[in-house]
């Protein structure tokens, strides 16, 4: 266990940290009422994920114009991943447990224009909420027939999609009684390295995203927003999946740019 | 285009990534016995002074000829492409380490050579940007670090939290600090 972990000397309970996450809400709105402008991205220095506490800059991060390097991005290609790789329920000899679903949608930049030919990767827990890690100790059963795990690459039209298991809500220690909502963790390239992300996608309705301090480490609710997914019936498969969609929008300064084509909205 | 088009925020990178991220050789991107190979290692350090074990670092550069690599198959080596990209998850010491080949100057840019670095973390609650530079050669003239356009905005020791050590074994040293007194200079290019 971490050296942080065990130097907490008694966890806060589930109440306080709502109540800090409530603090930090009401701060921003404030400053939003105040004429500050809203800030979308995600907060470094965020208390209530108690591992960020000695993890987060305490310097303002030093504005640079990119130099050529960072206006383009590593390559990728399928030669890269392999075809099943996007499908992580046929990756052993049996089916995993747990509800199919389909996880699909489009990588767009800032001005809307696909993310074209671009690496994607997820990985996730299985469906009683057990990460495959060998750190994960979480006593719910491992699904020998799930690792969890998956790639894709982004086509034309800057499109993905993943078939897999919906995750199940996963305990942690931030806090005593500490559960993180349903995600599945994702890594994205875009047309520049000042693009690159790793984020999470959320299951909508989720009763934990009041309670998880993650979650509402990205303190403006309408940016909060875009990490969960929407289920979309015409993505379900009859008999089969149920299907969920997720736009992911990448921002920052490109060199690359598209010229527009008919199809792009 | 949509006025409703708010960018996708980052999150962490929370702890269990192992089995996902990190690809085999993903920290070789020129193999150890490439003639040119240059060794880059260093340590994550959280604002405690503590080694951080569950991190990823990645690097991505020119070639020695400060031309970027645009070919593709950044994941799968091939054994002699050079495709500028590496990824490293820290290991229980908190140490990272890259075979690759020295940047070289970018065409037409005032920028002394780096390696550009992004970091994440459990315990980070969205990426950092920063660079490693090299360390200025002992037979140089005059360094091109002292007129890069980003270090010299910088006092000396937010520069020196930005440019390599070289050992004299004549691998790369550099250390990332998350916090602390000798925290690193992150970036932010928006």
């Amino acid at each position: 266990m971490p050296a942080i972990q065990q130097a907490a000397v008694r966890l806060s309970t589930q109440n306080e940290i709502t109540a800090e996450i409530s603090a930090r809400s009401a701060d921003f709105q404030r400053a939003i009422d105040g004429g500050a402008a809203v800030d979308h991205r995600t907060t470094l220095d965020y208390a209530p994920y108690r591992s960020s506490i000695l993890r987060h800059p305490t310097k303002d991060l030093r504005h640079v114009d990119p130099e050529t390097i960072e206006l383009v991005s590593p390559a990728f290609g399928h030669r890269d991943v392999g075809e099943v790789e996007s499908d992580l329920t046929i990756q052993h000899s049996g089916e995993p447990l747990g509800a199919r679903i389909v996880v699909a949608g489009r990588v767009l930049d800032g001005n809307g224009r696909p993310v074209r030919n671009q690496l994607v990767e997820v990985w996730q827990a299985n469906s009683a909420g057990r990460y495959i890690h060998q750190r994960d100790q979480h006593p719910a059963p491992i699904d020998p027939n799930f690792t969890g795990a998956g790639r894709t690459i982004t086509d034309d039209d800057g499109r993905y999609q993943f078939i897999t298991i919906k995750p199940g809500a996963y305990p942690w220690r931030n806090h005593t009684n500490a559960w993180r909502p349903a995600h599945i963790h994702f890594s994205l390239f875009g047309n520049a390295f000042t693009q690159r992300i790793v984020t999470q996608m959320y299951f909508p309705g989720d009763p934990l995203f009041p309670l998880d301090p993650i979650y509402n480490s990205i303190v403006d609710p309408r940016a909060r927003d875009r990490l969960v997914a929407n289920y979309d019936h015409e993505l379900t498969s009859p008999e089969w999946a149920l299907g969920f969609r997720w736009d992911i929008v990448l921002t920052g300064p490109q060199a690359t740019w598209f010229e527009p084509e008919e199809d792009d909205k | 285009m949509s006025p409703e088009l708010i960018p996708t925020a980052g999150q962490t990178l929370g702890p269990f990534y192992g089995f996902s991220l990190p690809y085999a050789d993903g920290p070789e991107l020129v193999p150890p016995y490439h003639p040119r190979a240059v060794l880059l290692t260093g340590t994550v350090y959280d604002g405690a002074g503590e080694p951080v074990p569950d991190a990823l670092v990645e690097i991505w550069q020119p070639d020695e000829n400060g031309d970027i690599p645009q070919q593709r198959g950044s994941l799968r080596r091939d054994g002699h492409s050079f495709s500028g990209f590496g990824r490293c998850a820290t290991d229980p010491d908190g140490r990272y380490q890259f075979w690759t080949l020295t940047p070289g100057t970018l065409t037409g840019s005032a920028s002394a050579p780096f390696f550009s670095l992004i970091v994440f973390a459990r315990g980070l609650t969205d990426k950092l940007h920063s660079r490693i530079y090299l360390p200025a050669a002992p037979d140089a003239a005059q360094s091109p670090l002292a007129t890069d356009p980003l270090l010299s905005t910088l006092s000396a020791a937010e520069q020196a939290s930005l440019i390599a050590t070289r050992v004299p074994d004549g691998s790369l040293h550099h250390d990332i600090h998350l916090q602390g007194e000798e925290e690193t200079v992150f970036l932010d290019f928006g």
